[in-house]
């Protein structure tokens, strides 16, 4: 394995480490958990000895390394609201958030890529300029407002598709999927538009960029000297050295698809993890916080890690191992 | 050439040379694109007419939405005046406690920009100083202030925000939670944008560090910090401004959709955001014009700043076109 | 004497800028025989790479041919529609540039660059593809061919990068190769080593080479005939040998002032003092006129054509009457 790849395996479980501090801080001194478990009536011997049970009296050290041991096993307490495992709670909910962030991603690379090779290629031709304002004008939409204006035009007016929840699920072991019925498919469109909307348009003009970027490389030059096709110029050349960037950013933009279904989960009142976390931030379920952010972050860091492997894979400047080149002309 | 000359660049007063630097644009190439960009136009006057409107909402609103005793319970829901059942008191109609909707725009624009500009000075000070004092300590402090933007960017800004006063809200006690509400909303998104100010400024400031004039200052004990801010802001305005200016979009956004959230601006006192979240409730029952009117200043004014910020972007850098 | 392989005449290039019209390339006119190598030698920005691209077709907006015809085996070339003229290219017109570093695409194995190449020109199947391309890198003189054919380009120097961009312009045996500063971008110990490689090759395969240099000594090691450019125009043409020990017009014998050789005795180094102008402020008359030493009244008013003196053509008015 490339020394790179275990320098960013080395970072990520410093950025978890840091992430889990926060939460840490958050759990243990953002209000007084002990508070929050027990009733008024409680007596201060009791909620002593459940401080002393808890272990909220000792060192720092000790109660954040006993956090991540916990945190590492799954166990997030119990939630303030719900007075059920955080665990089990985050079971539930996650099926609905990652499919949905799942469909969303695929959206948006399946429209956003052609997209932006077309307007890179034909850059001041019509259609390019229509998607590019289109474009500009998805970025400038934020998340919610295309949220609504979608369930203003096809539920309030026209009827066609459902505003809310995520329909019919049927449940494959512990995994429950809207996506083998119809209700669950339809309900499934409208928020995987809006949750994909803004990733599109940012991949469609990222590789627009660097199709431009690209097609005035040399090699490109020197490809078409060659007399090859434009087909094979511009997708088999052109394409693929777009893809470092563009993984990149699909990579980055995958995890805001995790942060950015909050708000689509409360438009449609999907019933997914960001939805929870907004009630815990409403309702002040520190436990449902913490382990948010730690999962959140470590959705990233898997990403990213990913994102890491994949250049390996597309970039064959990486993979070689360099004590094989030699032969000097 | 000598310390005399470098020396006296650092007595010329920060905003004498700021205005050079506007004058200079004025006359070269950055005007003439101006001129030429009928678009950018477009969008600097509708950003202008927004920001107008909204400074002068007290005096030109046709209704003062946070007076309860003007409102009139019996104008609730009132239509537009231009639909059946519309009111021509009420242009774009009225919400469910009777306030004119467009009357609360323009009050609700007021506080979505008030924040917005709030929140992009705060990301913008905080950024500028860290890049400034990374910049030029160097060594662990430069690691970590770097490590830390590396890591926050890697998370989107709208988390980070919305993290930030989720955290803040436990935080403060209840009873101040109303008043303290907007200097929270504001320290949250100025929290989650400072980054890129940063690592501009930084790069920046490690570049004139090992300057002649620097030295030479801190010969005759100018204290380093002094002269960095005297030099390098004058120089970092350009790439700040338009960094600045995409971000005022951004902070307008992330506003919005906090409020939405129902974490951001309170009811009483509501920005777009909040409109938009309390008429979404009666987008069900077909009175659309309490969200979609909002939804429509919002997607607007957020659209403008952002075309005023792309040709800023490309007039200003042209490396990035 | 034979056909010539390529005729350009006329040829003009110009630029539509926000400032105006610039003219690159300015009323000029050469022949290229059937297995020569013909030489074009000029300062930067002489108008030596955009009569290569014009040639090939792929001069880059908002570049255009202005005026003038390109002829292949007599055959307008110049106006074909973009479809023919891509089959052109790599069959009957290749191309080398400047730097083998950036010419290959780094996400392919040279062997697949190749194979493409090949397939687009000929009805071979992957597997002759293949076996062509081999023997091509061997041509090329790449050690272990069948090994290094499948490496990518980054795990070879620029010497051996430069000999598979070779092999990549010859693939598909075309009649004319426009060689646009070919060793510009390598160790001088390798420069020679390619021009050799290149002459010999164009030699075994019967293939006319225009070579584009700003560097002389390559120029007079190679060249059959050489074409000496000067602020867009042909200002000397003539056969290499000619042009070296016996050069006419002021700029050339310059030029042939800064070969440094062994085996002549050079007194002194001709300096041309000043530059080339830009092209938005080319002289009246001839272009050289305020940088030559032997300038009078007529270099300012007219513009000289070029006129036979000896075995060259000239286009200087010190050989006006002379002809």
């Amino acid at each position: 394995m490339p020394a790179f790849i275990i320098r960013r395996l080395a970072q990520s479980v410093f950025v978890m480490l840091v992430v889990a501090m926060v939460a840490f801080l958050m759990f243990n001194y953002v209000g007084d958990p002990v508070h929050q478990m027990v009733g008024i009536e409680t007596s201060m011997q009791e909620r002593e000895a459940l401080r002393e049970a808890l272990g909220l009296n000792d060192p720092p050290l000790v109660q954040f390394a006993r956090f991540v041991g916990h945190a590492v096993q799954g166990k997030f307490g119990l939630s303030y609201q719900y007075k059920r495992p955080v665990a089990e709670l985050f079971e539930e909910r996650l099926p609905a958030t990652l499919e949905l962030s799942l469909v969303a991603a695929l959206f948006s690379l399946v429209i956003g890529i052609p997209m932006g090779v077309y307007t890179g290629l034909h850059r001041s031709g019509f259609l390019s300029r229509i998607f590019m304002t289109f474009s500009l004008i998805g970025i400038s939409l934020p998340t919610f407002l295309i949220g609504i204006l979608l369930i203003f035009v096809f539920a309030v007016i026209l009827g066609w598709l459902p505003s809310y929840g995520r329909g019919e699920v049927v449940a494959i072991g512990g995994w429950t999927t809207g996506l083998l019925t119809i209700s669950g498919l339809k309900a499934l469109i409208m928020p995987a538009i809006t949750l994909g909307m803004f990733q599109l348009t940012l991949i469609m003009r990222l590789i627009r960029s660097e199709m431009l970027e690209v097609l005035r490389t040399d090699y490109i030059k020197f490809a078409r000297a060659r007399g090859l096709t434009d087909r094979a110029i511009n997708f088999g050349h052109a394409l693929k050295n777009t893809l470092v960037p563009v993984i990149t950013i699909t990579g980055l933009q995958i995890g805001s698809i995790i942060a950015f279904a909050i708000i689509t989960e409360t438009v449609f009142q999907w019933p997914g993890m960001g939805l929870l976390f907004l009630q815990a931030i409403h309702n002040v379920d520190i436990p449902i916080m913490s382990a948010y952010l730690i999962l959140v972050a470590f959705f990233f860091v898997v990403i990213n890690l990913i994102v890491d492997i994949l250049y390996y894979v597309v970039d064959p400047r990486l993979r070689v191992d360099m004590g094989k080149a030699g032969g000097h002309g | 050439m000598g310390k005399p000359a470098s020396l006296q660049a650092v007595h010329i007063p920060l905003h004498r040379r700021a205005i050079d630097a506007l004058r200079r644009a004025a006359d070269g190439d950055v005007f003439y694109s101006f001129i030429h960009s009928p678009v950018t136009v477009a969008a600097t006057a509708v950003t202008l007419l927004i920001i107008l409107s909204a400074v002068l909402a007290p005096w030109i609103a046709p209704q003062d939405p946070f007076d309860m005793a003007s409102l009139d319970l019996m104008d609730a829901h009132t239509p537009p005046s231009w639909m059946a059942d519309g009111n021509p008191k009420y242009l774009l109609g009225t919400d469910d406690q009777g306030r004119d909707v467009l009357s609360t725009i323009l009050y609700g624009s007021r506080i979505s920009l008030e924040v917005g500009f709030l929140s992009v000075i705060f990301s913008m000070v905080l950024g500028v100083g860290l890049g400034i004092v990374s910049g030029y300590a160097g060594g662990w402090l430069d690691a970590v202030i770097m490590r830390i933007a590396e890591i926050q960017i890697s998370f989107p800004a709208i988390l980070i925000a919305l993290l930030t006063d989720g955290i803040l809200r436990t935080v403060i006690p209840e009873a101040r939670a109303e008043e303290l509400a907007l200097t929270v909303l504001i320290f949250s998104i100025g929290i989650s944008g400072w980054v890129q100010y940063a690592r501009t400024v930084r790069s920046s400031t490690m570049v004139e560090r090992n300057r002649e004039y620097v030295q030479a200052a801190r010969v005759i004990g100018i204290h380093p910090v002094k002269i960095m801010l005297r030099h390098i802001l004058p120089n970092v305005m350009g790439p700040v401004l338009v960094i600045a200016t995409i971000h005022l979009a951004v902070a307008i956004i992330t506003e919005a959709t906090l409020s939405f959230l129902g974490v951001g601006v309170p009811p009483t006192e509501p920005s777009l955001g909040t409109l938009i979240r309390i008429g979404n409730d009666y987008l069900f029952s077909g009175e659309w014009w309490i969200t979609i009117f909002p939804s429509a200043a919002l997607a607007i004014l957020v659209l403008a700043v952002n075309l005023l910020g792309d040709w800023m972007r490309d007039a200003l850098n042209p490396k990035l076109r | 004497m034979s056909e010539p392989l390529l005729n350009v005449a006329h040829l003009r290039i110009e630029f539509n800028t926000r400032r105006g019209t610039l003219v690159a390339v300015d009323d000029i006119s050469f022949d290229v025989m059937p297995g020569e190598v013909f030489g074009v030698v000029g300062e930067s920005g002489a108008g030596k790479s955009l009569t290569g691209q014009a040639i090939i077709g792929l001069l880059e907006p908002p570049g255009r041919i202005a005026a003038g015809e390109i002829r292949l085996d007599g055959r307008r070339i110049d106006n074909l529609p973009y479809g023919q003229m891509r089959r052109l290219r790599g069959r009957q017109i290749g191309m080398i540039f400047q730097d083998p570093l950036t010419s290959l695409n780094p996400l392919y194995t040279v062997g697949r660059q190749l194979v493409e190449t090949i397939q687009t020109h000929t009805s071979m199947n992957h597997e002759e593809a293949r076996r062509r391309a081999v023997a091509l890198l061997e041509d090329v003189g790449i050690p272990a061919a069948d090994k290094r054919i499948d490496h990518y380009p980054h795990q070879f120097s620029g010497g051996m990068r430069q000999r598979v961009v070779i092999a990549l312009a010859l693939c598909a045996n075309p009649r004319l190769v426009i060689a646009d500063e070919p060793t510009t971008a390598l160790d001088v110990s390798i420069q020679a080593q390619i021009i050799l490689l290149l002459k010999q090759l164009c030699e075994q395969y019967d293939t006319a080479v225009i070579l584009i240099t700003h560097d002389m000594g390559v120029i007079a090691e190679i060249s059959d005939r050489v074409a000496v450019m000067y602020a867009g125009r042909i200002v000397e043409i003539g056969g290499v040998r000619e042009v070296v020990k016996n050069a006419r017009h002021p700029y050339a014998r310059g030029l042939m002032g800064a070969i440094p050789s062994l085996h002549r005795r050079v007194e002194k180094l001709n300096q041309i003092d000043g530059s080339m102008p830009r092209l938005t402020e080319i002289p009246s008359g001839c272009a050289f006129h305020p940088r030559c030493p032997q300038a009078f009244e007529r270099c300012r008013r007219e513009r000289p054509d070029l006129v036979r003196v000896g075995e060259s053509q000239v286009a200087c008015w010190l050989y006006g009457r002379t002809s």
